[in-house]
């Protein structure tokens, strides 16, 4: 495959992945948590890299996994002790992420793991770093770990679709019904925090937070099945990653910030046309938007 | 490490941000007790853009032409935020995790096009985590009047700000402009945090504003109180930041100040006197203790006596 197919197609895993987790996301109400581990996540790399002086895949995850749960039971404990939740994720991935940035600065410091990169994203040096697997041949490391991410998301989410379901839109049923809520919670801040750090390469910290809620408040305003949901925000999230390719490359500037740009665009044709939700709809027939 | 100490623009800066500290600790704790916490953090990223946009229109570097630029910008995201908050069903926390990655990414695209454009590397990237190594005294003034104003503006109205936060209704009931309140306390949160952007960066600068008002929620119970010491933990958070920061070459200055911050509430956590970690253990166990004792017959402890 050329370059420019392999940026796409990553970016594409990228988009698919994360409009996948988006939609539970949202409907848990915890799209300041995914911002919190987007962040956190950038510790949990620094510190694998410290111990392992390593930047391949698994080691990676493990850290990602690691500082995403972190993060979640810090916030969770802080809230016990009676500190506003919104606080209490303000000061966990804010000081997280300011010791991420420390200790590259002053141990790590070298070619592959910068603050910049961390910050913003490199795409453009993806199709570069290749690695040789059985039968497919050679393939850029981090299309390779996108796709094992993207199938154990789908997995989760297949396999414990009731679930998922269940604890998302009534957690008291739920538990009444013999449903691990606390486990399915933790479980999901693990495939956030995985999503997460997979995308980090492509993205960045900041921009992977566009990518995992925007697409899934766009289909929001699209439906109310979950299922339909699921398929608009993974679609959303892979057009945003294309149009946003498209963007970058016709103005010529960063590929990641165009393809947060594009979730916006996205929505905003979603917030103007959306036959339920949309502007135009309830401008054209209030009556039956406002009973 | 003396030298740079001794140094007249450093102690400029050190003072400049120490002042920042003192304006986002006080402005902090409103925004706590309002319960908007991560809002701050949402607008500072909204405000990228807005640094960038006034740079490449002008083409000065000059502090107050960015900061409007990003006050302009933040305001955009807040109403963006209220606005889609306000007429879809989508949830505020998602709102505002839209805008700030959305804004920050757009601010990524212009930034990567001026850092191309203008060649020299422009000293915008400085704006994303914070450089005080690069304030020049024009910056420092800009920066310590704006913040003393935030400060001002709080102090004189302490007494309507404590019943705006606290009770809605008797302010209502007082007629005091309570949607007047809410636009000026809107300017006042904006303009600390573009004010801070430079010295501590979008990225982090939310910190400055939540930390040091959760750690003062240890040490006392008087609203008044807690601003102040909201107010000192934020400014020497501020100053030591900056200070470390100045010392290593070239390091950014917002995780520093970060880190002091959040050690301040490490210690108030743990140390602090009201619902401090160690005073409550304590309190449990004297608790514990008038349980047994009172739980023991008081014929039994009579005889004891006897």
């Amino acid at each position: 495959m050329t370059y420019t197919a392999w940026i796409i197609l990553t970016a594409t895993l990228v988009g698919l992945s994360c409009g996948l987790i988006g939609v539970f996301l949202i409907l848990r109400k915890m799209a300041m948590m995914a911002d919190a581990i987007s962040h956190t996540v950038l510790l949990g790399i620094v510190v694998a890299f410290i111990i392992t002086q390593e930047l391949t895949g698994v080691h990676m995850l493990i850290g990602a996994i690691i500082a995403g749960l972190m993060t979640a039971l810090f916030v969770q404990w802080l809230n016990s002790l009676d500190v506003q939740q919104e606080a209490a994720i303000g000061i966990i991935f804010t000081t997280l992420f300011a010791i991420g940035v420390i200790l590259i600065e002053a141990f790590v410091g070298n070619a592959h793991l910068d603050v910049q990169h961390a910050l913003m994203g490199e795409i453009t040096f993806i199709p570069w770093n290749r690695i040789t697997l059985p039968i497919v041949g050679s393939i850029p490391k981090a299309a390779a770990i996108l796709t094992l991410v993207f199938f154990v998301v789908l997995l989760f989410i297949i396999a414990f679709y009731k679930e998922w379901k269940i604890t998302t839109f009534d957690p008291g049923l739920a538990a009444s019904v013999g449903i691990p809520v606390l486990f399915m919670h933790y479980l999901f801040m693990s495939l956030v925090s995985i999503t997460t750090v997979a995308s980090f390469d492509a993205v960045g910290a900041i921009m992977v937070v566009a990518m995992l809620i925007t697409p899934a408040a766009s289909a929001y305003l699209w439906t109310d099945r979950l299922h339909m949901m699921l398929v608009i925000s993974g679609l959303f999230g892979v057009a945003s990653a294309v149009i946003g390719y498209f963007i970058a490359a016709w103005i010529d500037t960063s590929i990641s910030g165009s393809m947060a740009f594009a979730t916006g665009l996205i929505f905003l044709a979603s917030y103007l046309l959306s036959p339920k939700h949309g502007l135009l709809a309830k401008y054209l027939k209030p009556e039956e938007t406002f009973e | 490490m003396w030298s740079i100490l001794l140094n007249s623009n450093t102690q400029w800066v050190l003072l400049s941000t120490a002042i920042l500290g003192i304006a986002a600790g006080t402005i902090g704790s409103l925004a706590y007790w309002k319960r908007q916490s991560l809002m701050s953090d949402a607008l500072a990223h909204a405000a990228l853009p807005g640094v960038i946009i006034a740079f490449l229109l002008f083409k000065v570097k000059h502090l107050f032409v960015l900061i409007t630029g990003a006050a302009i910008s933040a305001v955009i995201g807040a109403f963006f935020i209220q606005g889609i908050r306000s007429s879809t069903r989508i949830k505020e926390d998602t709102a505002m995790g839209m805008i700030l990655s959305i804004f920050y990414g757009f601010g990524i695209m212009l930034l990567t096009i001026a850092n191309r454009t203008s060649g020299n590397q422009s000293g915008l990237n400085n704006f994303i985590l914070g450089q005080s190594a690069s304030m020049v005294q024009s910056d420092v003034w800009t920066m310590s009047i704006l913040a003393i104003l935030v400060v001002s503006i709080v102090v004189i109205g302490f007494k309507e700000w404590k019943i705006y936060l606290f009770d809605r209704q008797f302010a209502s009931g007082l007629g005091l402009p309570l949607k007047g309140m809410d636009v000026v306390y809107t300017i006042l949160l904006v303009t600390t945090i573009v004010v801070g952007i430079q010295a501590v960066g979008v990225i982090l600068i939310a910190a400055l504003l939540i930390i040091p008002a959760v750690s003062a929620r240890y040490w006392t119970h008087s609203f008044q109180t807690k601003v102040i010491i909201s107010a000192l933990f934020g400014g020497a958070s501020g100053m030591i930041g900056t200070l470390i920061s100045a010392i290593g070459n070239g390091w950014p200055t917002g995780p520093f100040i970060v880190v002091l911050a959040a050690s301040f509430f490490i210690i108030s956590l743990i140390f602090g006197k009201e619902k401090g970690i160690l005073v409550q253990h304590w309190q449990m166990k004297h608790h514990k203790k008038q349980e047994i004792l009172q739980s023991i017959p008081t014929s039994v402890l009579k005889k004891e006596v006897q």
